[in-house]
C-alpha cells in the first residue's frame, strides 16, 4: 500500500464528483482527501484525490475514472511526482497566548491570520506531517478547533491540460 | 417555437428512432400528449411494467444493432427501469431512456413521484443527465444517442423536468458528432500488431476466445478471415455466440461455467491465448490465479479499462477489433493446427458420451431441456433469434442451440436478470415481425414479467414462447444439490396453470408432457402465424453439466 495522488481533469457538470466517488465506494476504498477547483481554463475543473492503495488498484481506479464520459483525463502519481501543499487552521483561546506560544509560531513558520477578543486563528501550510506536528503541540494550548484541507497539488511532469482537450 | 414535449419527440425522430417502449404517468404526460401527434412517424409500444419496457428496448437493440428507446414517468416509473439499466450497462447494450421528472422548482422538495433518478441510475448508466430547461432538451438527446451507440455501447438516461416539457423553445436539431472529453476512436498501435503477429506465428497451440465485442464492432467477417488463415481453434463466450457460425471448422465450442468441456479445459494448455472483444468475466475464467498462467495473452479490446483488469495481457491491442483483426490477419502466416485441433475434437467426444447423449437422446421417461432445444434446431430458421432468461434453461439452450448468424443471441449475460426473456423477446420481435424469435424461459423467470403476455397480445408480436417447466428454481436447486447437501431451501414452486394464463391472453398454447408429442408441438409452434405459448414439462431434478464450480480452475471442469 502506498499513498497516491490522482488528478482528474473534467468538465464542470453537476454530478461528476458523485460519479467519481462511487467508483471508490463500490470497491470499498476510502478516499483520504479530496479537493476540487476550477483549473486555469474556464469550464474545466481539476479534482485531486489522495488515496492509499496498491499500484494495481490505483491503475484500475484511474481507468474507471477516465471511462466517465465527462472526464477529460485522469492520472496518478506517487508523492515524488507531485508538488503539493495542505493548509491547516488552528483556533486557540487568547488566554493561552504567552511567550512559549510565540516561539512555537516562529519555529513552525505559522502565522496569526485573525485575532478576536476570545481567540486567535493560526494558519500553517505544508505537508501533513508538518501540520500534524503543530497540531500535537497546540493540543497543549487549549486548542478549540482544528481544520485541515485536502491536498492541492501540481504534477512535476510537463504536460498541460491543452494536450488532453485537442 | 414548439413545446418541449414536441422537441423530445422530434429529436427522437431526428435520431431515426422508429419504436419506443414505454409507460405513461404524470411527469411524462406532455411527451405522451406529443406522441399522439406523431404516431405516423414513430411507434410506441405500451408494456405492462416499466421493467418490461426497458427489457423490450434491450431485446430490440440487441437484434437490430440500433439504439433502444424507452420512456417512463418519474418516481416509481423511473426506478422500475433500474434493473434494465444495470443489465444494459454490463452487457453493453445501447439504450436511451427518457424519464419525466417533477417541475424544476419542486426538485428536492419530496414532491409527489419525485425521486433522484439521476443519482440512483449513476452506477448503471454510461451517462445520465437532468434537463431542466427546454433549450437543453435537443442537445441532451443528441448527446445521449451519440454516447449510447458509440465506443463501447451502453445505456443513457435523460431525466426531463415537467416545466421543460411544457415550456416553448426553438427546435433546431444538431446531431452530436463528438465532444472533447469522450474519444471513441483509438488508432491501432502498429507495433502491438507486429508483436501479436510474432507471438501467433511462433505459437504451437494458439487458442482464440471471442466475445460480444465482435458483434458490437461488426467484425464477424474479420474474425472468420482471421480464423480461416490462422487455423486457430476458437471458442465463444455466452454473448459472443452468433459472431461465428457454429458450422465454421475452427469453432470448438463455448466457454465458461456451463460451457463445453474442451474449450474450458484446454485454456490451460494453450501457449498463446487471443481474446477478442471479451472481458474475462469470472464465469469464463473461474479461479483467476489458475487461469491460463502458461499462456502469452493477446487482448484485442476497445475499452481501455478492460485491458489488464482481470487478466494481464502480454500484448494489448487497444481499439476497434474490426480494424485490429484485419491488420492481424494481414500480418500472420497461414497455418493449420491439426494436432492441436484434434485435442479439442477428442475431448468433445468425451463430452458427447458423458453429457450430450443424456441431454439430447435421454433414455429416462422425463423430458430433458436439451431435447427440446434439439427439436427446435430441427425446425428453426437459420437466422432465428433465441431469447433466454436466466438459469438452467438458459445454459442448456445456449449449449445446444445452433447459432449460425450474428445477433441471434439475446440473453442477460452479465447481470443474470430473471424476467428478462419475455419482454426482451417482444422487443426483438417488434424489430422484425418476419423473423423467428424463440423465447425459451423457465417457470421461475417467466413469472417475474409474465404480465408482458398482455403486450404480446396487444401487439400480436408472433413470439414463440417455450416454457421449460420443472417446478423448481432449477439452477439454485442444482447448487443446493451439489454444494448445500440437497437442502432445497425455498426453490420448489407451486405453479399456476400456465396454459390457462396464455389462453386468457388469447395466445394460442399447448402443453407437452410426453416425449412422443414434442416434435409435432414444436413444428406446430414454429409454423403458427402469431404468438404461441408452448409449455414443456421437463424432468424435475436434472442438472446442467459440464460445470466449473465457483472457485475452481477451468481445468477442473466436471462432466458430472
Amino acid at each position: 500500500m502506498k499513498r497516491y495522488t490522482i488528478f482528474v481533469i473534467t468538465e464542470n457538470f453537476i454530478g461528476i464528483l458523485n460519479r467519481i466517488t462511487i467508483i471508490f465506494t463500490r470497491r470499498g476504498i476510502n478516499i483520504d482527501a479530496l479537493t476540487a477547483s476550477e483549473s486555469r481554463i474556464p469550464g474545466i475543473h481539476r479534482i485531486t484525490i489522495e488515496v492509499t492503495v496498491n499500484e494495481d488498484t490505483v491503475i484500475q481506479l484511474v481507468n474507471q475514472i477516465e471511462k466517465i464520459i465527462d472526464v477529460i483525463k485522469a492520472f496518478y502519481h506517487e508523492d515524488e511526482g507531485v508538488v503539493y501543499q495542505e493548509i491547516a487552521l488552528y483556533k486557540i483561546p487568547v488566554s493561552r497566548l504567552d511567550g512559549g506560544l510565540e516561539k512555537i509560531i516562529r519555529q513552525h513558520n505559522a502565522k496569526i491570520i485573525a485575532a478576536e477578543p476570545d481567540f486567535v486563528v493560526l494558519e500553517l501550510t505544508g505537508h501533513k506531517e508538518q501540520t500534524q506536528e503543530l497540531l500535537e503541540i497546540l493540543k497543549g494550548y487549549g486548542l478549540l478547533e482544528f481544520a485541515r484541507s485536502g491536498r492541492v497539488a501540481v504534477a512535476k511532469r510537463m504536460l498541460t491540460i491543452e494536450s488532453f482537450i485537442k | 417555437m414548439m413545446r418541449g414535449a414536441d422537441i423530445v419527440v422530434r429529436s427522437l425522430i431526428a435520431e431515426q428512432a422508429e419504436l419506443i417502449f414505454g409507460y405513461p404517468g404524470g411527469a411524462i404526460m406532455p411527451v405522451y400528449d406529443a406522441l399522439y401527434d406523431y404516431h405516423d412517424q414513430i411507434k410506441h409500444v405500451l408494456t405492462r411494467h416499466e421493467q418490461g419496457a426497458i427489457h423490450a428496448a434491450q431485446g430490440y437493440a440487441r437484434v437490430s444493432g440500433k439504439v433502444g428507446v424507452c420512456l417512463a414517468t418519474s418516481g416509481p416509473g423511473a426506478t422500475n427501469l433500474i434493473t434494465g439499466l444495470a443489465d444494459a450497462q454490463i452487457d453493453s447494450t445501447p439504450l436511451v431512456c427518457i424519464t419525466g421528472q417533477v417541475a424544476a422548482h419542486l426538485l428536492g422538495t419530496d414532491a409527489f413521484q419525485e425521486t433522484d433518478v439521476v443519482g440512483i441510475s449513476m452506477p448503471g448508466t454510461k451517462w445520465n443527465f437532468q434537463v431542466r430547461r427546454v433549450e437543453d432538451i435537443a442537445p441532451a438527446i443528441a448527446k445521449g444517442f451519440y454516447i449510447a451507440r458509440s465506443g463501447r455501447p451502453g445505456p443513457v438516461l435523460i431525466d426531463i423536468t415537467k416545466n421543460a416539457q411544457v415550456d416553448f423553445g426553438e427546435f433546431n436539431y444538431v446531431p452530436c458528432l463528438g465532444f472533447r472529453s469522450y474519444k471513441t476512436h483509438h488508432p491501432i498501435d502498429q507495433s502491438a500488431i507486429k508483436e501479436a503477429a510474432e507471438l501467433i506465428n511462433q505459437a504451437e497451440r494458439p487458442y482464440l476466445l471471442f466475445g460480444q465485442g465482435v458483434v458490437l464492432g461488426k467484425a464477424e467477417s474479420e474474425l472468420k478471415f482471421f480464423l480461416d488463415k490462422s487455423g486457430i481453434p476458437a471458442a465463444s463466450t455466452l454473448l459472443g455466440s452468433g459472431a461465428l457460425s457454429e458450422e465454421h471448422p475452427n469453432f470448438v465450442g463455448k466457454l465458461g461455467m456451463h460451457g463445453n468441456y474442451a474449450p474450458n479445459l484446454l485454456t490451460n494448455q494453450c501457449d498463446v491465448l487471443i481474446a477478442v472483444g471479451m472481458r474475462f468475466d469470472d464465469r469464463v475464467t473461474g479461479d483467476l490465479k489458475r487461469y491460463a498462467k502458461q499462456a502469452k495473452v493477446i487482448h484485442l479490446e476497445l475499452d481501455p479499462a478492460e485491458i489488464n483488469k482481470n487478466v494481464k495481457a502480454t500484448v494489448a491491442v487497444q481499439g476497434d477489433c474490426r480494424e485490429s483483426l484485419a491488420m492481424l490477419t494481414e500480418a500472420i502466416t497461414a497455418k493449420k493446427h491439426e494436432a492441436w485441433m484434434g485435442k479439442f475434437r477428442e475431448l468433445e467426444q468425451q463430452e458427447k458420451a458423458a453429457v450430450v447423449q443424456h441431454d439430447l437422446t435421454p433414455t429416462k421417461v422425463g423430458l430433458t431441456m436439451g431435447e427440446v432445444i434439439h427439436q427446435i434446431n430441427q425446425y428453426k430458421a437459420d437466422d432465428a433469434v433465441l431469447v433466454t432468461d436466466v438459469g438452467q434453461h438458459q445454459m442448456i439452450a445456449w449449449r445446444y442451440f445452433h447459432y449460425k448468424k450474428p445477433r441471434t443471441q439475446v440473453t442477460s449475460g452479465g447481470l443474470g436478470t430473471m424476467g428478462f426473456a419475455l419482454p426482451a423477446a417482444l422487443g426483438a420481435q417488434m424489430y422484425d415481425y418476419s423473423r423467428q424469435v424463440i423465447c425459451v424461459v423457465g417457470d421461475g423467470g417467466i413469472q417475474m414479467t409474465i404480465q408482458e403476455l398482455g403486450t404480446i397480445m396487444q401487439t400480436k408480436a408472433p413470439v414463440k414462447i417455450v416454457l421449460l417447466n420443472n417446478n423448481y428454481l432449477g439452477m439454485v436447486r442444482q447448487w443446493q444439490q451439489l454444494f448445500f447437501d440437497k437442502r432445497y431451501s425455498f426453490t420448489e414452486l407451486d405453479n399456476p396453470d400456465f396454459v390457462k394464463i396464455a389462453e386468457a391472453y388469447n395466445i394460442k398454447s399447448q402443453k407437452v408432457t410426453e416425449r412422443q408429442d414434442l416434435q409435432e408441438a414444436i413444428e406446430d409452434m414454429l409454423i403458427h402465424d402469431g404468438p404461441f405459448f408452448l409449455e414443456v414439462v421437463v424432468e424435475k431434478e436434472d442438472n446442467v453439466f459440464p460445470m466449473i464450480a465457483t472457485g475452481c480452475s477451468v481445468e477442473e471442469v466436471r462432466l458430472s
